[in-house]
């Protein structure tokens, strides 16, 4: 399931996407998230060459996920919505950024983790870190949630950016192997 | 590549010289580091195109580049120290990647973590942040030699079709003034200042 879905094609404009990514590229469009600053994952890749295959979005790599997060922040101050894509191991260099600006300056920070570390993770490393991830969010009770099925993505996603917009707190969607098909031990 | 110290560069001060650039300001945006960069900022005249950082240490730059990519016919300006600097040094990487036209940073180099009780910083007297900007990619990247040449580069940088970064010593001073603490109002008056909201 995950090697179909990666292998996919980009998402003709006109049909309603089918796919995981296509369906978050569809997501981000229709609520003008135009800036989406990424720090790479393998699962993302699909996502990440879409984003720049299509010229509505600004996206490119940056050396650390909190650098990402303060472009986006900075962006939505000055008028551009944005999103961040990361990994869980991403996730971790997080807190500080999260208690001292997004949480506090109260600003709708969007962030899309592929979750790693969990349902067939060949990585201690990843499995022991994504632990902290929830723990992380609960205690600054940043909402999150976490996907685990294609017919429930669109809606978690496009209500989660909504709500993160209105009410001018951060969301984390995480995406679960289960509907990404994950990472698996290939070498 | 030798390491070259600004030796040849004046100790100057850093609320003297935010003032300075503050006096040239209209409608530019100026986001101010942690500590004693934005103290100084604030110090120097509160107006709502400032932003000031209460934390999240290092993250001047890459929100400075946030703004200017979001309003590419606004003039920004970021404010940051040495240290703060040194822990995000692979946003200068980013900034020269985007290389937006309408951004000036601005590193106040003392070489010490004033705010905490004056301890190097780890790159003390051996490591040239112009040079390591220079090498990042970002091509206009120059120590000011004293106020005139800080002055003289700041209104340079308002000209040129490429982002610049301005390294300046300053002395071990502390912050002039305190930035009131409340982030939700500095946001609320930054968004107001970036023309983005109007107020209730």
């Amino acid at each position: 399931m995950a090697a179909s879905a990666e292998q996919s094609s980009a998402q003709k404009p006109a049909q309603a996407a089918t796919t995981w990514h296509g369906i978050v590229l569809e997501t981000l469009k229709r609520n003008e998230i135009r800036l989406v600053p990424y720090v790479p994952d393998r699962v993302l890749t699909t996502l990440i060459k879409n984003l720049h295959a299509d010229p509505y979005f600004t996206t490119f790599p940056t050396a650390r996920e909190e650098e990402a997060v303060g472009i986006v922040s900075g962006a939505w101050m000055a008028g551009t919505r944005g999103a961040v894509l990361m990994q869980t191991s991403g996730f971790a260099t997080l807190a500080n950024v999260l208690a001292s600006l997004a949480v506090p300056y109260q600003i709708p920070l969007i962030m899309f983790v592929s979750e790693r570390g969990t349902l067939g993770e060949f990585n201690y490393g990843q499995a022991l870190v994504c632990r902290t991830m929830r723990p992380v969010l609960d205690s600054l009770a940043v909402e999150h949630h976490t996907i685990t099925r294609l017919d429930e993505l669109e809606f978690i996603a496009d209500r989660s950016i909504k709500q993160a917009v209105t009410t001018q707190a951060p969301v984390a969607l995480i995406l679960s192997p289960l509907l990404t098909g994950g990472k698996v031990f290939d070498k | 590549m030798t390491a070259t110290p600004a030796h040849n560069t004046k100790v100057m001060n850093r609320f003297d010289l935010t003032r300075r650039l503050v006096a040239k300001l209209k409608d530019e945006a100026v986001i101010g580091g942690i500590g004693n960069t934005n103290f100084d900022l604030w110090a120097a005249g509160h107006r709502p195109q400032n932003f000031y950082m209460l934390g999240s240490m290092g993250l001047a730059f890459p929100i400075a580049l946030g703004v200017a990519l979001a309003q590419p016919k606004r003039r920004v300006f970021a404010l940051e120290g040495d240290g703060s600097l040194l822990m995000q040094l692979g946003c200068l990487a980013t900034i020269a990647a985007q290389a937006p036209k309408n951004l000036t940073m601005v590193v106040m180099d003392n070489g010490i973590y004033q705010i905490t009780g004056s301890q190097p910083t780890p790159a003390a007297g051996h490591t040239d942040i112009v040079a390591i900007a220079a090498a990042s990619g970002l091509a206009n990247s120059s120590w000011a030699a004293d106020e005139d040449d800080f002055e003289r580069l700041i209104e340079q940088s308002m000209t040129v079709a490429a982002p610049t970064l301005i390294g300046v010593r300053i002395d071990d001073k502390p912050g002039t003034g305190t930035t009131r603490r409340d982030p939700v109002q500095i946001r609320e008056r930054f968004m107001h200042g970036m023309g983005v909201r109007q107020p209730l």
